[in-house]
């Protein structure tokens, strides 16, 4: 069972780890779709 | 396995004239004669659109100004009139100049939006929930029929390794982010049907929002999780003419006979394919959707199919090649959920044989420690191989 646990543990982490760097790398739809015209925060 | 696959191929070319239903416009109309209106619409047009049946509309959206010169001093007469120009915005010709950062926006009018709706919330919700329940209640149909599939000799005691731990932690990051992904598009999908009518908009939006967090971010140990299964078992994979025996038997899911198989039988690779496959093209979709307008799939796909005729084995039109990036994003979400709910139905079953479904399955995935009475009543010929690895005689 702990091939179990460390699989969902793992995609906690990689879950949260995309999220985080999804963001910090300028893809939220946010960022994606404002521009020197267009402000969406 | 050939059969699999031919299964498989013809499955997904009789989805196709789902998506080309949900937008075509270019299909062959029998042409209209409109001389009497000097080429306007006519009557017949009227009733024809009416009556929903498709219509050659060219006369309308060839209809957009051409390429008159226009007068001196912006005079109105002789150029684009303000129809022209409204049928050109209307059928995505217009050169339509924007400032905003993304180029989606220089289409200002669609009409795709409508017929996806109408297909997501009509044809896809309905059948996709069948799929599912039906699934689940042949499944207890069967066990109820069949009970569980019982490991006919004593247990020996003696136990052997099925799968190593990484295999195992393999499976579980692809299975347990498939099942949150499943679950939370489920909700996505059908929360509105479902959720808000019992339990409020506001559970339902909250829900919803939960689910979207969730679905876009476990997105990626699925991806990952389904490169690692297929790099580690996809050699075991390969159809072989045991399979044809296994098939020829059931599988011993139907009767009392237990067909030998190496590490992988028949069924599972049938399992492991579907898997590979169809979690591969929900990837590619859920890709396209993740970054919306940057990856679009279907014009260049459509392409392709067309130049190979294979809308013309069915009786069709060519498929659209010309599609809005609203399109690719409704066609993409359609194709997603579709592939989905086949492949879900499909886990189901996986989830049943290997839990209630079999005595000692769930084993090979829990500690990866299987009794060798198990091993050799479903993987005779993998056990004998393993033992000759160890020096240990074959079983009997």
């Amino acid at each position: 069972m702990k091939a179990m646990l460390t699989g969902f543990a793992a995609l906690i982490v990689i879950g949260v780890g995309a999220w985080y760097g999804l963001s910090q790398a300028g893809f939220s739809s946010q960022q994606v779709y404002s521009g020197a015209n267009v402000r969406l925060d | 396995m050939l059969r699999f696959f031919a299964a498989f191929f013809a499955v997904l070319l009789m989805l196709l004239p789902l998506h080309a239903g949900a937008q075509s416009t270019d299909t062959a109309a029998p042409a209209i004669d409109r001389t009497a209106t000097g080429g306007a619409q006519t009557l017949d047009d009227i009733l024809r659109r009416q009556a929903q049946i498709k219509m050659d509309d060219s006369f309308r959206s060839d209809n957009t100004g051409g390429t008159s010169v226009p007068p001196p001093n912006g005079a109105p007469l002789g150029t684009s009139s303000d129809s022209d120009v409204w049928r050109a915005l209307r059928y995505n010709k217009a050169d339509v100049r924007i400032s905003t950062a993304n180029p989606v926006g220089t289409v200002l009018m669609q009409d795709g939006g409508m017929k996806w709706y109408e297909f997501r919330e009509g044809p896809l919700t309905h059948y996709g929930s069948w799929l599912l329940l039906g699934t689940m209640a042949a499944l207890i149909v069967f066990y109820l029929l069949r009970g569980r599939i019982r490991i006919d000799e004593d247990m020996t005691g003696r136990t052997v390794t099925r799968f190593q731990f990484f295999e195992r932690f393999s499976h579980w990051l692809l299975a347990g982010s498939f099942i949150l992904l499943g679950v939370t598009g489920l909700l996505t999908l059908l929360g509105r049907l479902y959720i808000a009518p019992y339990l409020g908009k506001d559970v339902n939006a909250t829900l919803l929002t939960a689910s979207k967090f969730i679905h876009n971010n476990v997105s990626w140990a699925f991806m990952l999780g389904l490169i690692l299964v297929f790099f580690l078992w996809v050699w075991h994979n390969i159809p072989n003419r045991l399979d044809l025996v296994w098939f020829s038997q059931a599988g011993g899911i139907i009767g009392k006979k237990h067909p030998p198989a190496k590490k992988f039988n028949a069924g599972q690779k049938i399992i492991f394919w579907s898997v590979i496959l169809l979690g591969g093209s929900i990837s590619i979709s859920g890709l396209s959707l993740l970054f919306p307008f940057e990856l679009p799939l279907f014009a260049a796909s459509f392409h392709h199919l067309n130049d190979l005729g294979v809308p013309g084995w069915f009786g069709m039109a060519p498929l659209p090649t010309e599609l809005t990036p609203q399109n690719e994003m409704q066609l993409a979400q359609l194709w997603h959920a579709i592939v989905a709910f086949v492949l879900m139905a499909i886990i189901i079953a996986h989830i049943y044989i290997g839990s209630v479904g079999m005595e000692g399955a769930f084993d090979a995935m829990g500690t990866g420690e299987v009794d060798e009475a198990w091993a050799h009543q479903h993987h005779s010929i993998w056990l004998d191989e393993v033992k000759a690895k160890k020096g240990a005689p074959p079983a009997e």
